[in-house]
C-alpha cells in the first residue's frame, strides 16, 4: 500500500494523484485519439457513450454528490436538445452561442425545478422531478410552433466556425471535447467550496446546515449546474439522433440515467463514465448477439443432432428478436447491481485495487456497509 | 422508442361513455342549464370511477411504504401483470370471469410474497434510493416478461358488466364503473375490517409503526412484511383487472402507476385513507380538466397539482413526516 506525502501546495491542486495517474490518463487520452482509426464502425455508438458520459457527469452532481435523486433527467436532455435546434435553425446563431445559451435555458429550467425541490426530501423528490419530467414531455408535443410535435423535427449536422462536423470522426472528437471540458469543469468544481459543500448536504443536511452551508442556495445551484451539463449534452444528442421527437425524452430515458450512475457506482465521477460506457454499448452489444448466439447455440447443440440444432436455433432466434427483451435486461441487470454490489462498477474496481495492493492482508469488512434497521426516512 | 412508452390515460374508453361535453353555457334557458347539470354529474362519476383505480394503486403503494419504508415503483406493473393473468384465464383457457378474477388475485399476491421474501428482504435497511432503483428495475423486468409471454398487442378482457349502462336521471352509468367503485369500497370494507379486527392486521399495524419493537413483543415481522407484500400486490391485481374492461390491456399498463403515485402523494404516504381520497381527487381533477380545458391539460392535470401540493405542503395533505428537532 502507497501512502502519498504531499510536500508542496502544487501537488494538493494538481488534477492528478501522482505521476503514475497522470501517465495513466495520458496513455487513455493516446488510445481514445487513435480510436477511431480502429473501430470506425462503431464510431457513432462511441460518440454517444461521450454524450452519455456528460449526462451521466449530469446526473452524478446532483443524485451521487448532493444526495438529489431525479427522476427527470430526460426533461433537461429533452429541453436543452430542442433549444439547440431551435436556436440554430429557426434563429440562426452560431453553433457555440446556440450551445451556450440552450445551457443557459436548461439551466433556468433547472432553478425552476430546484426550487421548489427545497422542501422536498427523499422520495418526494423523486416522484416531483418525474412529475416534472412528464409535464415537459407533454409540453415538448404540445408546443408545436417550436418543436414540431409529434411530427418531430430533423437536426441538420453541426457546423461549427464554418467547419462542418458531418464526418463521423469530427463529431467523434467533437463530443470528445466537450465531455473533457464538463468533466474538468466537474472535477474542479467538486473540490471546490461548492463541491464540498454539496458533499456535506448529502451526508447529513441538518450538519451541513449547521456548519453554515446555505441550504437553498447550493440545492439550487446543483439543479442549475447539473441542468446545464445536460443542456449541453442535449445539443450534442440532438445531432447525434438527427430527429427530435417528444417520445425520445421520455421516462425511460431518465430511468436509464439513473441505472447509469447506479452501474457505474454512486459518488464517483468515473461510475458516471462505466455507466456510460455500458449503457450505451449494451444495445450494441445486444443487436451483436442477436445476430450471433443463435447461431453458435445451433452449432454447440449440432454433436447432438441435426434437428436438435436447427429446433434450437430457431427457438433462440425467435426469443432473442423479442422486442421487449432490451428493457427486461436493463432491470434485470440493474436488480443484480443493487443486490450484489451496491457500489457499482467503480467500487467493484476500487475493491480489487485494494485487494492487490494490501495483498495478503485483504479484509471483506473494509468495504462493508453498515445496515440501520432502525433509522426512518420518515425523520429527516 | 415508440409511442407505447408513454404513460397512458384513462381516455380511451368505450364510446359513448365518456364523450367530450361542452362547456356548461349559462342563461340559456332550463334545459341548457339542465344538459349542463347533468354533463357535470357524468363526470363526477366517471371521475370518482377512474379515481377508485388510481385510490387502489395509491393504497399498495401506502400498504408497503408504512410496512417497510420501501417505495414500490413496480405497482403499476404488477396491475399490468393482474389483468394479463385474469385475460390468459378468460381467453385462452376459458375460464369462467369470477374463478379467473380470483385465481389472477391469488396468483400475483402469491408472487408478491415472492418477491418479497426473495429479493426486497435483502435491500432492508438500506438507502431509499436502492430500494426505488431496486423496484424499477423489476418494473422493467415485469413488463419485459409480459411482452414475451402475452406478446405487446392490445387486449380486451370480455366481462359480465362490459358495454352495458343505465341511465339514470340522463346520466349515462356505465355497469363497468359501477363495478369499479362497487369493488373499490368492498375491498376498502375489508382491508379495514381486517387491519382493525383481526390478529394478523393488528400485528402488522404493530410491525409498521415499529419493526424492533414488534420483533421484540412476538411478532413474526418478517412473515408480516411478505403478507403485507400478498395483500398489495393483490389490491394492485383486483386494480388491474377492474380496469381491464374500462382501459385496455397491454404491457404499458403499468404507467398509470405515475398517476397513482400523485394520488399517494397528495393523500400523504403513509395515510391509507389519503391514498383513496387522493386518488379520486386525481379522478375527479383529470376528468374536468379534460371536459373544459384545453388539449393536453388532461393528461398533465394530475402532476401538475401534484407539484403545486409538494410546493405547498412537501410532504403530502395528510403527511406523516416530520423534521428532526435537533
Amino acid at each position: 500500500m502507497r501512502f502519498l506525502f504531499k510536500t508542496t501546495y502544487r501537488q494538493d491542486l494538481g488534477l492528478f494523484r501522482d505521476g503514475v495517474q497522470r501517465n495513466w490518463y495520458v496513455a487513455l487520452g493516446l488510445g481514445l485519439l487513435v480510436l477511431p482509426a480502429l473501430v470506425p464502425a462503431y464510431l457513432v455508438d462511441i460518440s454517444l457513450v461521450f454524450i452519455y458520459g456528460l449526462c451521466g457527469v449530469s446526473l452524478m452532481v446532483l443524485a451521487g454528490y448532493t444526495g438529489l435523486v431525479s427522476l427527470g433527467h430526460a426533461a433537461f436532455l429533452g429541453i436543452g436538445a430542442y433549444a439547440h435546434v431551435y436556436f440554430v435553425q429557426d434563429l440562426g446563431l452560431p453553433w457555440v452561442i446556440s450551445v451556450a445559451l440552450a445551457a443557459a435555458v436548461t439551466a433556468a429550467a433547472g432553478v425552476l425545478v430546484g426550487l421548489p425541490a427545497l422542501r422536498m426530501t427523499g422520495i418526494y423528490l423523486t416522484i416531483a422531478t418525474l412529475a416534472f419530467a412528464l409535464i415537459i414531455q407533454e409540453m415538448l408535443t404540445r408546443w408545436e410552433h417550436v418543436t414540431h410535435g409529434l411530427k418531430g423535427r430533423p437536426v441538420d449536422k453541426p457546423v461549427i466556425f464554418g467547419v462542418s462536423m458531418a464526418n463521423d470522426a469530427a463529431f467523434y472528437f467533437l463530443c470528445l471535447v466537450v465531455l473533457i471540458g464538463g468533466l474538468c469543469l466537474t472535477a474542479n468544481l467538486l473540490r471546490s467550496p461548492t463541491g464540498r459543500a454539496w458533499v456535506a448536504i448529502r451526508d447529513s443536511e441538518i450538519a451541513a446546515q449547521s456548519m453554515g452551508v446555505n441550504l437553498a442556495r447550493y440545492k439550487t445551484l446543483a439543479f442549475a449546474y447539473s441542468a446545464a451539463l445536460m443542456g449541453v449534452a442535449g445539443a450534442l444528442f440532438a445531432h447525434k439522433i438527427g430527429f427530435l421527437a417528444p417520445d425520445i425524452f421520455s421516462v425511460l430515458l431518465s430511468i436509464q440515467f439513473l441505472l447509469m450512475v447506479v452501474v457505474g457506482g454512486l459518488g464517483s465521477l468515473h461510475g458516471a463514465l462505466f455507466g456510460a460506457t455500458f449503457v450505451a454499448l449494451l444495445p450494441v452489444l445486444i443487436s451483436e448477439a442477436r445476430d450471433r448466439v443463435p447461431a453458435w447455440a445451433g452449432h454447440v447443440v449440432a454433436v447432438a443432432g441435426k434437428d436438435a440444432a436447427s429446433a434450437t436455433f430457431l427457438t433462440l432466434d425467435r426469443f432473442v428478436k423479442q422486442p421487449g427483451l432490451e428493457p427486461g435486461l436493463f432491470g434485470l441487470i440493474l436488480v443484480l447491481f443493487i443486490l450484489f454490489e451496491p457500489l457499482g462498477v467503480y467500487g467493484r474496481w476500487r475493491k480489487v485495487q485494494v485487494y492487490f495492493s494490501t495483498f495478503p492482508l485483504y479484509k471483506r469488512a473494509t468495504f462493508r456497509r453498515q445496515k440501520t434497521y432502525m433509522r426512518s426516512e420518515r425523520l429527516r | 422508442m415508440s409511442r407505447g412508452t408513454r404513460p397512458r390515460s384513462l381516455s380511451h374508453l368505450p364510446p359513448g361513455v365518456l364523450t367530450r361535453s361542452p362547456p356548461p353555457r349559462y342563461n340559456r334557458g332550463t334545459s341548457s342549464r339542465r344538459a349542463a347539470l347533468e354533463s357535470v354529474l357524468q363526470l363526477v362519476l366517471n371521475g370518482v370511477a377512474v379515481g377508485c383505480i388510481y385510490g387502489l394503486v395509491a393504497l399498495g403503494f401506502v400498504l408497503i411504504y408504512k410496512a417497510t419504508e420501501l417505495v414500490n415503483f413496480a405497482q403499476g406493473d404488477l396491475m399490468m401483470l393482474g389483468a394479463f393473468t385474469c385475460y390468459m384465464f378468460v381467453v385462452w383457457y376459458g375460464v369462467g370471469y369470477w374463478p379467473a378474477f380470483a385465481l389472477a388475485v391469488a396468483i400475483v399476491a402469491l408472487f408478491g410474497a415472492g418477491l418479497d421474501s426473495a429479493v426486497l428482504r435483502r435491500v432492508l435497511g438500506q438507502p431509499q434510493f436502492a430500494v426505488v432503483m431496486l423496484t424499477i428495475g423489476l418494473g422493467a423486468m415485469f413488463r419485459s416478461f409480459a411482452s414475451i409471454v402475452w406478446g405487446s398487442e392490445i387486449y380486451t378482457l370480455p366481462t359480465p358488466f362490459s358495454a352495458r349502462a343505465t341511465r339514470i336521471a340522463g346520466v349515462t352509468v356505465s355497469h363497468e364503473y359501477v363495478s369499479i367503485i362497487v369493488g373499490t369500497v368492498l375491498l376498502c370494507a375489508a382491508l379495514y375490517a381486517f387491519f382493525t379486527f383481526t390478529r394478523v392486521g393488528v400485528a402488522m399495524q404493530a410491525a409498521s409503526q415499529n419493526q424492533l419493537a414488534a420483533y421484540y413483543m412476538g411478532i413474526p415481522v418478517k412473515l408480516m412484511f411478505s403478507l403485507i407484500w400478498a395483500i398489495s400486490a393483490g389490491v394492485a391485481a383486483i386494480a388491474g383487472i377492474l380496469l381491464a374492461p374500462v382501459s385496455l390491456i397491454d404491457i404499458n399498463l403499468g404507467f398509470i402507476g405515475l398517476k397513482a403515485f400523485a394520488a399517494a402523494v397528495l393523500g400523504g404516504f403513509g395515510s391509507i385513507p389519503g391514498a383513496l381520497a387522493g386518488g379520486v381527487t386525481i379522478g375527479l381533477i383529470e376528468l374536468f380538466s379534460g371536459a373544459y380545458l384545453p388539449q393536453g391539460a388532461k393528461d398533465v392535470a394530475a402532476y401538475v397539482v401534484l407539484l403545486l401540493v409538494l410546493a405547498i405542503r412537501p410532504h403530502g395533505m395528510l403527511g406523516t413526516i416530520a423534521r428532526k428537532k435537533v
